[in-house]
């Protein structure tokens, strides 16, 4: 029932002619999807989804869209060939993928694992044993420190030439 | 809670949210809104990476993780890109990737 | 011996100033660059003079050897073949540091007057320290390599100093001709070095020059034409210095090289850098004159040969500078032709003496001339004689100097140019009569021409002149201190100086040279002041009468013209169109072929890159389709 929910949106913001309402229906996928984590009993996994995601991401999103562009606009309709081609090609993949998924039989170990702390996640993050993160996390944050600078850069507006 | 839903059945969605990005991905022009099929894309794998790691390996992390580094690494490209549209806007008025033939040929 | 360690510093300072001043070249004060550079040759001058003292009058034994007053291993080719960067003192060298540092200080000094507010100002005085650094270079060079390294590095700075006004285009072309002709004559030299050192083992002057030495006494290299290959070799070697030195037929870039600023002129094209070739004879001349007399006798002829060619193209001159390049010219073939007639040794080394002699002293009157006509031409913002006319009134102290300079050029005693023309007179009538006859007339010639120059500039009929004054103090002040040298170098004991062996020797005076000698000179000037004292119609008659022998010398005897008909019709037609020809359908037609075939290729093939990222996604995403599937299929399980 919420998977329907989370898919019909996902459906709506692809298709969607207003941007800032396909942006809208992101953010309800992404709400589903964070549901989805916390189903699995991934709090922090599902704590990080809703605020880079939905604080960050679609902020960003809905800001871009209002600047670039007018609210009423619409986007333009999608050609019947690009259409079916895009369609075709999804459907194909989907129905492969899911061919694979209904004749795989897998074997889950449905065991109460303990809840899994802030604690430990960190501890993790930062241990460079066996299943230590510290390579990739320092690499990622100097990634997100390299791709902060360059968006200030690239979006600053041009000093104009003086004449 | 886990109980009650099969793994297939999780994996059916995160399959389907994929394709949905995917013809999303063909299909729209402004930039955008691709970039927004873009993120659905994303977060198919990353469910998918979270639910296999929790059925199958309930006892490690390692699928928890990358579901990690890719929400950061998708907000990076999220900032960066958009970056880009705003700076693209400003020059041409537009951010339809059809219209971005400046520097073709 | 004594200890002559500071001598490195008379090289290191202009270097370092060229340094200083041109890598802050945009940050300093002109004047303080001008500063600079006139800083470090003087200083350079009084380390010369110090040097000349302690070598020619502090020395207390009877003979003058060579001392290697510094030297370091730079680059080793081989086990015995070695090139070494150093400082070689004997009289020749020290008798040219003397005479570069005090032309070269005089004409910085003058330059400031001279070039004041000239745009390249402050360039110009770096390329003047460029200059004096690769000249002094090149005469203490201890060896082959080291004399052409700064023999190249004196070319190029003449070549950037030629073209100074490089917004003319005849600078620019002017500057391209010497560097282009004097390099050309460097081929020859360079093969000559290749040769000399193949045979010799050693770039070393000591080694090679050594009268006991392996190259002297025995017989080596094969013989080829008829002479030796080590005839061959110093032969090429000369052409070098042939080149430098604008003998015939490599003079003609000399008279163009007067595009450049005047007191380059005087330092460059008069004093220093065209003696190098001299000089670089005078270097070898023990070779030259024990292993190669063949070699020495062409290069009597050609000087014998330039100093009459160019002393006939001087007299039809109108530019005044074009006269003194040609008269420098002449003047320049007297040393070789004395070199040429010189033997080894004692009172036979005569002509080598008096080689060196006039070096010495033409460099103190042809610098002053020129600088004298630099003067006229600030003044008069011209070159053609017949803007000038009766500037005796105007320029007093330019016209006392020049007519210094003027009697010195013509030998008339007591000025120092006397004394030195009378030595090669002497030594050219002791070894080979036909070549004294021609100097002997070449003598007269000169002294035609100069006070031909002399009359129709300061005397003859008054010209009108915008706001003509005296130059500044800055230009007249050298102009006097080279007077005075013009004067007193005559009475220089050089045959106690400078010999070919080293050991002093006396001269006697020939009266019977002289006095002849200083009739033609007489009477070439009464000649001069007859016809052009006052402006008459008579020269132009006389012109006239000689009819097509005067219009062939006006036109410098075609050379130019035979240069370039050389160049273009037969270099150009026989073997570059060919060239070219094949360049064109051969190697370009293949070229084009395979360009145009990919970009046919390209075309039909651009479709697959159309910058759409859709279709991009979707070629993508199929290509991943179908490996899934044949994957899925290939292997079921």
């Amino acid at each position: 029932m919420g998977s329907a929910l989370v898919l019909i949106f996902a459906i709506m913001s692809v298709t969607s002619r207003k941007l800032l309402r396909a942006a809208i229906y992101l953010l309800f996928v992404l709400i589903g999807v964070a549901i989805f984590y916390l189903v699995l009993d991934y709090m922090f996994l599902a704590a990080v989804q809703i605020v880079v995601y939905m604080g960050g991401i679609v902020v960003l999103f809905i800001f871009s869209i209002l600047l670039t562009s007018h609210l009423s606009e619409k986007l333009q309709v999608v050609k019947p060939l690009e259409f079916i081609i895009a369609a075709l090609v999804s459907l194909i993949g989907a129905g492969v993928a899911l061919s694979v998924i209904s004749t795989h039989t897998f074997k889950p170990v449905v065991a109460d694992s303990p809840e899994i702390t802030v604690f430990e996640i960190g501890t993790q993050l930062l241990s460079y044993g066996k299943y230590g993160y510290v390579l990739p996390f320092e690499v990622i944050s100097v990634l997100l420190l390299a791709a902060m600078i360059a968006a200030i850069v690239i979006a600053k507006r041009e000093k104009k030439p003086e004449s | 809670m886990i109980e009650d839903i099969p793994l297939s059945h999780i994996l059916i969605v995160s399959t389907l949210i994929f394709f949905i990005g995917v013809y999303g991905f063909l299909t729209r022009k402004n930039m955008i809104t691709m970039l927004i099929s873009v993120e659905l894309v994303l977060n198919a794998v990353n469910i998918n990476f979270v639910a296999i790691n929790r059925y199958l390996y309930p006892e490690r992390l390692e699928g928890h993780f990358f579901a990690l580094f890719v929400i950061g690494i998708a907000a990076a490209e999220a900032a960066v890109a958009i970056a880009i549209f705003i700076n693209l806007y400003r020059n041409i008025r537009s951010i339809d990737v059809d219209e971005v033939t400046e520097m073709k040929y | 011996m004594g200890n002559y360690q500071y001598t490195i510093w008379i090289l290191i300072l202009p270097f370092a100033a060229f340094l200083f001043t041109g890598i802050l070249s945009g940050k300093l004060k002109p004047s303080f660059t001008a500063a600079i550079s006139i800083g470090a040759i003087g200083i350079a001058t009084v380390l010369s003079y110090f040097a000349a003292i302690q070598y020619f009058f502090l020395n207390a034994s009877e003979s003058y050897t060579a001392i290697e007053a510094a030297s370091f291993t730079w680059y080793r080719l081989s086990d015995t073949l070695v090139i070494d960067m150093g400082i070689l003192i004997d009289s020749i060298s020290v008798m040219m540091l003397v005479v570069i540092t005090t032309v070269s200080l005089m004409v910085h000094i003058y330059s400031t007057g001279y070039m004041k507010g000239d745009d390249g100002y402050a360039r110009y005085f770096t390329f003047l320290s460029l200059f004096s650094f690769a000249m002094l270079g090149l005469v203490l060079a201890t060896n082959l390599i080291q004399i052409y390294v700064f023999w190249e590095l004196v070319g190029l700075s003449s070549y950037l100093l030629i073209g100074h006004y490089y917004q003319k285009p005849s600078a620019v072309a002017a500057a391209k001709k010497a560097f282009i002709v004097t390099r050309f004559a460097d081929l020859g030299f360079l093969i000559g070095i290749l040769m000399l050192s193949y045979y010799t083992g050693t770039f070393s002057f000591s080694e090679i020059t050594d009268p006991n030495g392996p190259l002297i006494t025995q017989t080596i290299g094969g013989v080829f034409l008829g002479l030796s290959t080590l005839t061959w070799a110093m032969i090429l070697v000369f052409m070098g210095g042939a080149g430098k030195s604008a003998m015939f037929p490599f003079h003609i870039w000399l008279p163009d090289a007067m595009e450049g600023p005047t007191p380059i002129s005087a330092l460059i094209h008069a004093a220093t850098m065209v003696v190098a070739g001299v000089f670089l004879v005078a270097r070898m001349f023990t070779v030259y004159s024990l292993a190669a007399p063949e070699a020495l006798e062409v290069i009597a002829f050609i000087g014998a040969f330039t100093s009459l060619f160019a002393a006939l193209i001087a007299i039809t001159q109108t530019d005044i500078k074009k006269i003194l390049a040609y008269s420098t010219i002449s003047q320049i073939g007297y040393m070789m032709m004395a070199l040429g007639v010189s033997g080894y040794s004692g009172e036979a080394g005569l002509g080598f003496t008096a080689s060196m002699f006039h070096l010495f002293t033409h460099a103190f009157f042809k610098a002053l001339l020129f600088l004298g006509a630099g003067s006229i031409i600030h003044a008069v913002h011209s070159n053609e004689m017949k803007d000038m006319g009766n500037l005796r009134k105007h320029l007093p102290a330019t016209h006392i100097t020049f007519l210094i300079a003027t009697l010195a050029i013509s030998g008339i005693p007591p000025f120092s140019g006397f004394f030195s023309k009378d030595e090669i007179l002497a030594a050219a009538y002791a070894s080979n009569k036909l070549y004294f006859a021609v100097e002997y007339l070449v003598a007269g010639l000169t002294a035609f021409y100069m006070f031909r120059l002399y009359f129709k500039v300061f005397w003859g009929k008054e010209r009108t002149y915008e706001n003509i004054q005296e130059s500044p103090a800055s230009m007249t002040i050298p102009l006097w201190i080279l007077a005075f040298g013009t004067l007193f170098a005559g009475f220089l004991p050089f045959s106690h100086l400078v010999t070919t062996d080293g050991i002093p020797f006396d001269t006697h005076f020939h009266w019977n040279i002289a006095l002849p000698s200083v009739g033609i000179a007489l009477a070439g000037i009464f000649i001069a002041a007859a016809l052009y004292k006052k402006e008459s119609a008579r020269s132009q008659k006389i012109a006239a009468s000689l009819g097509a022998f005067y219009s062939v010398t006006k036109e410098k005897f075609y050379v130019d013209e035979i240069y370039i008909f050389i160049t273009k019709k037969i270099i150009f037609n026989l073997i570059s169109m060919p060239v070219v020809w094949f360049d064109r359908h051969i190697v370009d037609g293949f070229m084009n072929l395979t360009g145009n075939t990919t970009v046919a290729l390209s075309f039909r093939i651009r479709k697959f890159q159309s910058g759409n990222i859709h279709q991009y996604a979707l070629v993508f995403l199929t290509g991943i389709l179908i490996a899934t599937l044949f994957y899925l299929f290939y292997y079921p399980n």
